[in-house]
């Protein structure tokens, strides 16, 4: 069946025809999809008109990366989502938590665990993921040795490591007087006393710990704000260094990978 | 204009980062109030076995602010070595100085025994198995009417000889009480 060729519309009066498209807007009906499309669009190009943010992103999302890239280069993602589990979950325990060592700080977290609405999965998510998240910590730290990643020009993203370890080491034993029981009290004092036993400046080191001469109530308030305030303050601070270091310097290849010969050496030898 | 306005920023941002500073660190060079709490009676402590009472050492914290004393009246068979002549009863702290577990009176052993690394000391507090670095800490005693009542923590070493208190792991033999110094409000 042949075409039939387009006729020109039907001569209306004004007011009924369809206004022409404004300039920059789809021609004709795109149907719901199609606006929200547009509107996606449209917020997008405000804000990066306005920030210039695109280019920062592409930058960060676009790189290259060697051949033979694998799963093992996934480790320190992995490592920051548990860092972010860690983070979420925090936060929301402490809208329950209550630092007080007269029995408030454990009464608060057995209601946790017991009366609060999911309040247990939550706090096993924060304590369960708090291991996880040493345990990622230590092999993506061996990936990158193995992986001679280290080296140069990427020795300051190591450092930057290093210190990410210490101040997750320091999260774990600040945590962990947090529920105040038992084992929370002698774990800290036996952690505050090893502290101690530095020469010189152990025992000012374990009294800045504890906020005076005896474990009380200063340390528990101490040891909260410094779990939840001071170091994730110093966390995100130097992941966002690390992570920008990485996409600034790019990923090593594995080791295996042997790099391509020049066209004109393989020729010679041959 | 541009000395001055760094000169100005320095001075806001000390402002408000010294005052922190002081404040975290303020704890190490706080006062310690010593108070005196009575334990029981003169008759109610042996000279040759160690009687636990419970010493409250940190008030308004319950339980987590208390620490078990072991007390025996002084014994001059015993104790004549020592320098706590002038105490009337000896009390030894529970506090384990290897890592600060609490050390248990084992009756039967004659020994103070720690649960966590195995530290063992004889009947003055010496060490003399495991980790220990030090004898296990004193308080000051006195006798108050018919009442006995304990006061301030105090250090020895292997000697028994007398220190300021000092925290477990710290060892006061030799160089040790010089790389380990007492907290500041402790020295006269």
């Amino acid at each position: 069946m042949p075409k039939l060729p387009n006729l020109p519309a039907p001569p209306l009066p004004g007011p009924l025809q369809e206004p022409p498209p404004r300039p920059g807007e789809q021609n004709g009906a795109g149907g719901p999809l199609e606006d929200a499309k547009q509107a996606g669009i449209t917020t997008v190009a405000w804000l990066d008109e306005r920030t210039s943010l695109s280019g920062a992103a592409r930058w960060m999302m676009f790189r290259k990366v060697p051949k033979g890239t694998n799963w093992f280069y996934t480790l320190g993602s992995a490592t920051m989502f548990a860092f972010l589990n860690q983070a979420v979950t925090g936060v929301f325990l402490a809208m329950y938590y209550r630092p007080e060592p007269g029995g408030g700080a454990y009464e608060s977290v057995r209601y946790i665990t017991n009366d609060v609405f999911l309040g247990q999965f939550v706090r096993g998510m924060h304590k369960w993921g708090a291991s996880v998240m040493v345990v990622l910590v230590f092999v993506h730290m061996g990936r990158t040795f193995f992986f001679g990643a280290y080296k140069y020009p990427r020795e300051l993203n190591w450092v930057i490591g290093v210190v990410l370890l210490i101040l997750t080491m320091a999260m774990s034993f600040t945590g962990y007087l947090l529920p105040f029981d038992e084992r929370a009290y002698w774990a800290t004092t036996v952690g505050v006393n090893i502290n101690g036993t530095g020469p010189l400046i152990g025992p000012y080191l374990s009294d800045f710990l504890r906020g005076g001469a005896e474990i009380g109530g200063t340390t528990l308030s101490r040891f909260y704000a410094i779990h939840m305030l001071l170091i994730p303050g110093l966390l995100i601070a130097l992941i966002g260094a690390h992570l920008y270091l990485v996409a600034k310097l790019g990923t090593t290849a594995p080791p295996w990978k042997k790099s391509e010969k020049r066209r004109e050496l393989f020729e010679a030898e041959v | 204009m541009t000395g001055t306005a760094h000169t100005a920023g320095a001075i806001a941002a000390g402002s408000f980062l010294l005052p922190a500073l002081g404040f975290a660190v303020g704890p190490i060079f706080k006062k310690n109030v010593i108070r005196w709490e009575t334990v029981g009676t003169v008759d109610d402590f042996p000279d040759n076995n160690y009687i636990p009472t419970v010493l409250t050492v940190t008030p308004g914290i319950g339980e987590a602010g208390k620490t078990t004393v072991y007390v025996r009246k002084y014994n001059p068979e015993l104790d004549a070595s020592s320098s706590d002549n002038a105490l009337p009863f000896i009390a030894i702290s529970d506090r384990c100085v290897h890592l600060g577990c609490p050390v248990r009176w084992v009756d039967a052993a004659e020994r103070f025994i720690c649960p966590c690394h195995g530290g063992v000391y004889e009947m003055l507090g010496k060490p003399i198995a495991g980790p220990p670095v030090r004898p296990l800490d004193r308080f000051y005693t006195r006798v108050n009417g018919e009442n006995v009542e304990i006061g301030a923590r105090f250090s020895v070493n292997s000697l028994l000889r007398r220190f300021s208190p000092r925290d477990p792991g710290e060892p006061l033999d030799g160089i040790g009480q010089y790389l380990y110094p007492s907290r500041p409000d402790a020295r006269k």
